[in-house]
């Protein structure tokens, strides 16, 4: 078992005529990702890279019923590509962009969340995020699949090469990962700690959490407060951003303290407080978590 | 991006929101000549006027920013005094700012002071609406010792601005009656403003009523969400660079995110959250980091090269460590920028290169092989204690 995605996962990439598309929808054929095709518009009925392309999802859906929808679509389009997902009713859109403006992602998630109060089942992972890898099944996402080992940590994480230093790790130690999500960076996205966390802890697989956090927001004491009361097994945290200075946005739209709120240091005594392992050197995350298995 | 008060009160103007009437100069003759010249000053002798600095911080006012005179005549004193001034605010940090520009306006008759703001609110993921009774304190300070006179409302994205909205926060505020037309009409022109221009923060603190019993954004505070600057041509005309680090300037040339701080090494990283990381992990091996530097996933051996020079026109960076966890970059491209860079450019500190990932044993390989005086380590925390090893022992 794994969470989300797994070898019998389909696979279109929105964008995939793109360099970015391209590359990294060849990137997870190669992994062995089930990628059946992709869509640009305009670019219907012919063949990239080996790859059937679509005018649009629809039509995808009509040719594959795929799974999931990886999208790689500038920012000034992101938006767009996602609602058409959506409409398209894909049940899991990864969308890897960054840079969409905030309310352009207001629109979306609001619209997201209509479309699941009438009763269907859509996920959104990202935006600006690495993607979601289950190793030895599908990586949908650009992270290096070489990293992973399948096994039984979950890891889920606002942070790209963060996670991957993470992964690298538990690899190396050999515990492995179940499945890894990046959500992604900024303040407004689709699936969220709480909602990544409830996933893994219903997961067979899965025995222990990684939950890689940063500054800006309260998502992360929401869901070490979640943890204390739904989740019967470990999660080791790690919160990037001891020292940044506060007001200053650190790369992602997200990681800003802003009026004396969400500091690394005020989560981190949040997420003490409520019984998950707080790693103080990411460099221990992997250590760490062997430790917390080798307790319970 | 963050603009001035001044900015701010035009834009307003251009969306009918009240504002005071004035004047923006950033010399004294300017001062000098507007005094003469301005419709605002003619015939206007014994009325209150605001002289007040324009810095992209708030507390201005507590730092001796901002004046208020009767005296016409005594302006351009008062700007003389205010330009060129280093203004130490709560959010300037110690180093203060300069001020480059003063704007002169009308007075107000303030009778009562109000807070308005709106922010995108991660937590509802909404644009929220911000009411406070306790105009002209820190919103925050608010929060904390009162906040019951705080209403947040949030915006429906599907809905939009309705007046029963505006009148929600009317009644919240306890605004007379006879204003209830103007101040919902404000409130929709604010949230019609924060859409059109992709906002990410506006404020209008304090929020006045006159004796007159009319309102008036008595100071303007403006954010813009920099990932829709490419859609919103006027930032560019409204971004002032002397209010930015020349080095993040710098940076945002080649589009390197980079964060000056106060220390001394620095670090070059692949990834916002592992920039951060590595940041913290300098500081867990006991040294001071000097930057956030994040060279984002296309770096290619010109950003390299960019980013060395940033990091050595830092006169107090006496170190680098070089951390890359490769995905989208892949080591050996990153290897072979750092050696090139590492020729063109004269690195006169210590070195330490951490190569993880995508062909990181290849990339780790031809940084060995290339001659250079580059400490190669394969860790994170291995990479962060040989740069601090390396600057403790001061270098080359």
């Amino acid at each position: 078992m794994s969470i989300l995605v797994d070898r019998s996962t389909k696979v279109i990439v929105q964008g995939i005529t793109g360099k970015e598309g391209s590359y990294h929808a060849g990137a997870c054929r190669d992994y062995g990702t089930h990628v059946v095709g992709g869509v640009t518009p305009g670019k219907g009925g012919t063949t990239h890279e080996g790859f059937p392309v679509w005018n649009s999802v629809h039509e995808a859906v009509e040719a594959e019923n795929p799974d999931v929808s990886l999208i790689f679509v500038p920012p000034a389009f992101a938006a767009d590509a996602v609602l058409e997902s959506i409409a398209a009713e894909i049940p899991l859109i990864v969308c890897i962009t960054e840079g969409i403006p905030v309310l352009d992602m207001v629109r979306v998630r609001r619209l997201l969340d209509a479309k699941n109060d009438e009763g269907s089942v859509i996920r959104l992972i990202g935006p600006n995020c690495p993607g979601i890898i289950t190793p030895d099944g599908a990586k949908i996402g650009i992270m290096p699949g070489y990293i992973h080992k399948r096994g039984k940590v979950g890891v889920v994480s606002r942070s790209g090469t963060l996670t991957y230093e993470a992964v690298w790790q538990l690899t190396q130690l050999g515990l492995g990962e179940s499945t890894c999500v990046g959500i992604g960076g900024d303040p407004v996205r689709g699936l969220n700690f709480i909602d990544v966390l409830a996933l893994f802890e219903n997961d067979p697989e899965t025995e222990a959490v990684v939950m890689i956090g940063e500054i800006g927001g309260e998502d992360e004491e929401k869901a070490a407060a979640f943890a204390k009361c739904h989740m019967k097994k470990p999660v080791v945290g790690f919160i990037a951003g001891q020292t940044a200075p506060p007001g200053r946005r650190m790369g992602h739209a997200g990681a800003i303290v802003s009026g004396g709120q969400g500091t690394a240091k005020d989560k981190m005594k949040a997420l003490e407080g409520m019984g998950v392992t707080v790693v103080q050197n990411p460099s221990m995350i992997g250590q760490t978590v062997l430790e917390v298995l080798k307790r319970s | 991006m963050n603009i001035h008060e001044y900015q701010a009160k035009e834009l307003f103007g251009q969306y009918q929101i009240p504002v005071p009437k004035g004047v923006m100069v950033d010399s004294v003759s300017e001062a000098e000549k507007a005094i003469k010249t301005h419709p605002l000053f003619q015939g206007a002798n014994g009325q209150v006027f605001a002289v007040k600095a324009q810095i992209h911080a708030g507390g201005r006012g507590k730092a001796g920013g901002v004046k208020i005179t009767k005296e016409i005549s005594q302006i351009p004193e008062i700007v003389a005094g205010l330009l060129g001034k280093v203004l130490v605010t709560h959010q300037t940090g110690p180093e203060g700012r300069q001020v480059g520009k003063v704007w002169i306006e009308e007075g107000s008759r303030i009778e009562k002071e109000f807070y308005l703001g709106m922010v995108v609110d991660r937590n509802s993921r909404r644009v929220s609406l911000i009411a406070s009774t306790e105009g002209g304190m820190e919103i925050e300070e608010v929060a904390q010792k009162h906040p019951e006179r705080i209403f947040h409302l949030s915006i429906d994205p599907c809905e939009g601005y309705s007046a029963h909205i505006g009148r929600r926060l009317f009644y919240f505020l306890g605004l007379p009656a006879e204003t209830q037309p103007s101040f919902v009409k404000l409130v929709g022109d604010l949230v019609r403003f924060f859409h059109e221009k992709d906002a990410s923060m506006v404020e209008i603190n304090p929020l006045v009523l006159t004796a007159d019993k009319t309102l008036v954004a008595l100071d303007a505070k403006v954010g813009f969400d920099d990932n829709a600057i490419y859609r919103q041509p006027i930032t560019k005309v409204l971004r002032d660079l002397a209010e930015e680090n020349p080095l993040e300037i710098e940076a945002s040339k080649y589009n390197l995110n980079y964060v000056k701080l106060d220390g001394n090494i620095a670090c070059m990283v692949n990834g916002a959250g592992l920039a951060m990381a590595t940041m913290d992990v300098i500081a867990l091996a006991g040294g001071s980091p000097a930057n956030f530097l994040d060279v984002g996933g296309g770096a290619s051996k010109d950003t390299v090269e960019q980013a060395f020079r940033l990091i050595l026109s830092d006169p107090h960076v006496k170190g680098i460590f070089v951390n890359i966890f490769g995905g989208i970059v892949r080591c050996e491209r990153i290897a072979g920028g750092i050696i090139a860079a590492a020729q063109d450019v004269k690195i006169n500190v210590p070195l330490v290169v951490r190569l993880q990932g995508t062909n990181a044993a290849e990339g780790r390989e031809m940084l060995r092989a290339s001659g250079l005086d580059i400490e190669v380590a394969e860790e994170l925390f291995e990479g962060a204690e040989k740069a601090v090893l390396a600057v403790k022992k001061g270098g080359k």
